[in-house]
């Protein structure tokens, strides 16, 4: 008999499928952004487990990605070649093991990265994942056999609607039924009080290295997806910035609050488009210019200009809106109850 | 000789990771978190010293210490206002919140700065008198390298002064040893926590200024990287530890020297990473920082 969220799973997986059936007769523009959409929200889900869940800061989850998306276009640019004739030339039966081969190197990595770190807490933890986001970077800029700094082309084009939004659905499955289950409770023990959990007898290193595992794991999956559907890879796609957009999807959405985190992640997918479009818009930034040229009077081009930059610029809102939700809403922005809900 | 050259360099570069690293742990020592925006400071350091550098002659003594003094200046006061306007408000929270702030505050400083200085490199004007000295041995010491050092030895010597002998750095030490036995004193904490933001923030005022004498591009994002390895040099000396911070950037200075003459110059950033993960693991406190354990 299967539970309930189960049947919400599969649900979602089905409808998935079926609104991927026609894609070809949607927007390219509009499936670009929802694409995004599903790719962040496996990212943002992922980190909840490790930042919102267990409380561990980590700064480097764009590193588990960067490993996937290498790991699986490395498979299908590759092996494709001698594997896809021996599933009767289907990617759809190639793609699953190369995101999952992705994935087993990410979760391997944040073994690695988990392990030794994982004695250190706060702050001390989020440099040194922060460090190892930036090794990550830095040994693959180094490797020229997968296009080093120059980045990885070629790859072929397998993402669409079912695959992101059935990874979507089925991380945030994971991550819900393991936090939910009696084994999961650890998870929020460790967050709320590491001392008072370890005297209940939780092995709280246990539960952080699983938290990292299964959210590098998941990392890694969203990163072959994104890759599949860029088709285009770089190391420096990759760096701090990337991890701080996955960091503010979970902040904004409120640490450890599932259905924040993918409101979140959905709006932020969506805003650098909004932006966009809100800069082109004459009317709308007319305020803004005449702002600006109270500052610069004598140049009214420059201050359009300058306005442009600050709508196209999303990492200065990124920063206002971090530095404003902590001082004023640190429980996150969609959440209206002041304890953390983990259903 | 070869290997006095790079010392030279590396002791050079290693000055500079110490000015920056002290601000990093006086502002650990007092409020117990990890300031990131103390990097952009450091940018913020380097443009006030090539804004100010552009007014007045270069190439002068006096002129290149009026900068240097002026961007000093300037920064101890912009440190002061962060600390008031984004840290203040979140006093008593959760490391995590004061912490996520701080990211918050270095993006904006760097992105801000991008806006508004342009994301093109700036070549640094030339502060100080050029020369180089070349010995009997064949050492190439530049003056902006012997200016380093003088300018570093003199800071040091004045936070050793500031921190060992006056009122306000007795108050801070107090207050790094136990915030609420230092209020019951009569300390006031939130000027004490405002005059270390404003010495730290200076310190790394000086730090830019010194970096981009030697490396004279600057960039709005020039700060991360040296800001983090001057943070790796904080921990490596034990955080909280005035004279630790100073060893350990003098060590990542060499260290970084070091695997850059050894042929592994594409690497250099991820060294001081590397050095931080081994300092963590096999020793936390740092080399002269003494080992806490946790009290509930």
């Amino acid at each position: 008999m299967l539970s309930r969220s189960q049947y919400y799973l599969i649900a979602a997986l089905v409808v998935a499928f079926g609104a991927s059936w026609f894609s070809r007769s949607y927007n390219p523009y509009f499936l670009d952004i929802a694409l995004t959409c599903g790719i962040n929200i496996t990212l943002a889900v992922s980190l909840n487990l490790i930042n919102g869940y267990t409380g561990q800061f980590s700064l480097g989850h764009a590193g588990f990605m960067a490993l996937g998306a290498y790991s699986a276009s490395l498979m299908t640019t590759n092996f494709g070649g001698t594997l896809l004739p021996l599933v009767g030339g289907q990617s759809w039966m190639l793609f699953p093991l190369a995101l999952y081969v992705g994935g087993l190197v990410a979760a391997i990595a944040g073994l690695l990265v988990g392990g030794p770190s994982l004695r250190l807490k706060g702050d001390y933890l989020a440099i040194v994942t922060l460090g190892f986001g930036e090794i990550i970077r830095v040994i693959l800029q180094n490797i020229d056999a997968i296009g080093a700094s120059r980045g990885m082309i070629g790859i072929p084009s397998y993402t669409n609607l079912f695959w992101t939004f059935g990874l979507a659905a089925i991380t945030i499955y994971t991550v819900w039924a393991l936090v939910n289950s009696t084994y999961g409770r650890g998870f929020i023990a460790v967050c709320d009080d590491e001392v008072a959990a370890e005297a209940m007898g939780i092995n709280t290193t246990r539960y952080k290295i699983t938290a990292f595992v299964v959210g590098a794991f998941f990392a890694g999956l969203a990163g072959g997806a994104y890759a599949h559907f860029k088709q285009y890879i770089a190391p420096q796609g990759f760096g701090f910035d990337k991890s701080i957009e996955i960091v503010v999807m979970v902040i904004l959405g409120g640490m450890g609050r599932m259905p924040g985190v993918i409101l979140a992640a959905v709006l932020l997918s969506i805003l650098p488009e909004a932006l966009r479009w809100f800069a082109k818009s004459d009317e709308l930034t007319h305020i803004i210019r005449v702002l600006f040229s109270w500052l610069s009077p004598e140049n009214y081009a420059v201050a359009a200009a300058k306005t442009k930059e600050v709508f196209e610029n999303r990492m200065i809102l990124y920063a206002i809106l971090i530095i404003v939700l902590m001082i004023v809403r640190p429980q996150g922005l969609f959440t209206w109850t002041g304890k953390r809900k983990t259903t | 000789m070869e290997y006095l050259q790079q010392l030279i360099n590396g002791l050079s570069l290693g000055a500079i990771y110490a000015l920056i690293a002290l601000g990093y742990t006086m502002v650990y020592g007092v409020l117990r978190f990890i300031n990131f925006a103390h990097s952009d400071v450091f940018m913020l350091g380097a443009f006030a010293g090539y804004y100010l550098g552009r007014e007045l002659p270069a190439g002068t003594l006096g002129g290149g210490l009026f900068v240097l003094l002026g961007a000093m200046v300037i920064c101890a006061i912009l440190g002061v206002v962060i600390e008031k306007l984004a840290y203040r408000p979140l006093r008593g929270r959760s490391t995590l919140t004061v912490l996520i702030t701080a990211i918050g505050i270095s993006l904006l400083l760097q992105n801000t700065g991008q806006l508004i200085f342009g994301a093109n490199p700036k070549s640094f004007p030339k502060l100080f008198p050029q020369q180089n000295f070349t010995t009997t041995g064949g050492l190439v010491i530049s003056s902006d390298q012997i200016t380093v050092f003088v300018v570093t030895l003199v800071l040091l010597a004045a936070l050793h002064y500031i921190v060992m002998k006056t009122r306000i750095g007795t108050a801070m030490r107090a207050l790094s040893f136990n915030p609420t036995a230092a209020s019951l004193v009569g300390i006031n904490n939130d000027r004490v926590i405002s005059f270390t933001f404003a010495l730290g923030s200076s310190l790394a005022a000086a730090g830019g200024i010194l970096y981009a004498l030697n490396y004279p591009s600057i960039d709005p994002l020039m700060g991360t990287l040296p800001g983090l390895k001057a943070f790796v040099a904080a921990v490596l000396g034990g955080i909280g530890n005035i004279p630790g911070a100073a060893l350990g950037g003098v060590l990542i200075g060499l260290i970084e020297t070091a695997v850059v003459a050894a042929g592994g110059s594409t690497y250099r950033d991820a060294v001081a990473f590397a050095v931080l993960i081994l300092i963590l693991l096999l020793r936390p406190a740092g080399l002269l920082g003494k080992f806490q354990t946790e009290k509930v």
